[in-house]
């Protein structure tokens, strides 16, 4: 009986090895659209019980803070509840369309898995969610292409406005000002799915003073997916 | 990779005394002499794959597709700058500069229409971990392209199959105006290649056409002509 138990000893300790494994990585993002900027990217590594959004959820409001003004504050506030390792603003700033930005992570032993969020310019609540995605504990060099989710918690409007929670329509920086319309009527009202989903993408319109939307059609539409995250595991 | 770097080998180092009789001294002289020989040249072990691609979009004609082998680096990427010749295919179709890259190529003959698919073999001798990089435009668009960067076949045995779905590619080299002028394809028979670039600059993921049914009223596409990724499906099998 007592051999019994120092065998299970054993095989318990292996298995917690295996689960939770501090990590040297360096996480990658490229943004692949034609014509999106990206907010300050987070990058979060914490542990697999804990998540920043969830699809078929409703978003946090610090997730909401991200996805409708790019704020990282609430993601940070997160990352300290659970205590994750944070990433945060790899690009310091925009990352414009095509461009790429990393930086090197060391995980505590329990963060396991990988989530990175940043808002998509210009959009109402449009954010690229990577989620949960488990570290592989096997040295080599990782992607994963994700996608452009929808917050579900403003109307895309499609117009120029604010980036507060909460506040009608799309914070406009500085290098998306002159790219965008003005005096749209508005695109679309409350999301059906109020809960975290793909994003239907952008319709905009082709006309820079009137027309429904602020969005030029042919510069900031998507297809999935619109960024590729590249993980290296040491 | 089985070619020796030269066929030819160094042999027959000889040393031979003689006799100059006219001198009527006991003189001996060395004298090297160095002959080549021709070595043998190893008979060339060909590698050939059957590349299939299939055209999964509802109006948008696949140019054909430029299929090249090569050992290193990339022909196109996100992020990179289009070359030249990678303009000429994705604003146009032309891929006989393309197919000049790398150390052995195929090209498609002629366009692959929706639903349909079109098998190119391709041949290199001896080299089994070659990197495969196809290019393709999508005919009703300013500069949109498919296809595949840099995959490597060193994993791929005799008689196996590697099946993936490829998304649309925006050049950067060209505005996405969608115009009459400006988009070759039947839906336009605009202007092919043009040698300015007003665009991104930068190859990127297409944001996908917007046609003056969904709102672009100067575009020559209709709904017809939206699609959305993958566009392409590309079979590779090995055969020998």
């Amino acid at each position: 009986m007592k051999r019994f138990n120092k065998i299970s000893a054993a095989a318990l300790l292996a298995f917690a090895s295996q689960q939770s494994f501090a990590a040297d990585i360096t996480v990658e993002i490229q943004n692949l659209t034609h014509g999106l900027y990206f907010t300050p990217i987070a990058a979060v590594a914490h542990t697999a019980d804990a998540s920043l959004f969830e699809v078929g959820e409703a978003a946090s409001t610090e997730l909401q803070m991200m996805a409708e003004g790019g704020s990282l504050d609430g993601i940070a506030t997160i990352g300290t509840a659970i205590g994750a390792d944070v990433i945060a603003n790899p690009a310091g700033g925009l990352l414009a369309p095509t461009m790429s930005t990393s930086a090197d992570l060391m995980t505590a032993d329990d963060n396991v898995v990988l989530s990175v969020v940043a808002m998509i310019l210009p959009s109402n609540d449009g954010f690229i969610g990577l989620d949960n995605w488990e570290i592989p504990t096997e040295a080599g060099t990782y992607t994963v292409f994700i996608n452009a989710y929808d917050a579900g918690t403003e109307a895309n409007d499609e117009l120029r406005g604010s980036g507060e929670p909460g506040m009608a329509g799309m914070p406009v920086p500085p290098p998306l000002d002159p790219l965008l319309g003005n005096g749209g009527t508005g695109v679309a009202g409350a999301d059906t799915n109020t809960t975290v989903h793909i994003h239907r993408g952008n319709i905009g319109d082709d006309s820079l003073t009137e027309g429904a939307s602020d969005v030029d059609n042919a510069v900031h539409r998507w297809l999935n997916p619109v960024a590729k995250v590249t993980v290296t595991v040491r | 990779m089985q070619y020796l770097a030269k066929h030819y080998k160094k042999a027959l180092v000889l040393t031979l005394p003689f006799l100059l009789a006219a001198c009527g001294d006991d003189d001996t002289r060395e004298v090297i002499v160095e002959v080549e020989v021709p070595a043998e040249i190893p008979d060339p072990v060909p590698v050939s794959y059957d590349v299939t691609v299939t055209n999964l979009t509802n109006g948008q004609p696949v140019s054909p597709p430029a299929v090249v082998l090569h050992s290193e680096g990339t022909l196109w990427e996100v992020g990179a700058v289009a070359s030249v010749e990678l303009e000429r295919i994705a604003e146009v179709g032309d891929s006989a500069d393309f197919l000049t890259l790398g150390d052995a190529s195929a090209g498609g003959v002629g366009p692959i229409t929706p639903g349909d698919s079109q098998t190119i073999s391709v041949t290199i001798n001896d080299i089994t971990d070659a990197n495969l990089t196809i290019a393709a435009m999508l005919g009703n668009t300013n500069d949109a392209f498919t296809g595949i960067n840099s995959w490597s076949l060193a994993n791929l045995e005799v008689g196996a199959t590697y099946t993936t779905v490829r998304p649309a590619y925006d050049a950067g080299t060209e505005a996405n105006t969608e115009s009459a002028a400006t988009v070759p394809g039947p839906a336009a028979n605009g202007e092919g290649f043009s040698p300015s670039r007003d665009d991104t600059g930068f190859i990127s993921m297409h944001p996908g056409v917007v046609s003056s049914d969904d709102g672009l009223s100067t575009s020559a596409l209709t709904v017809e002509h939206k699609f959305d990724n993958p566009v392409i499906r590309i079979q590779i099998t090995r055969t020998e």
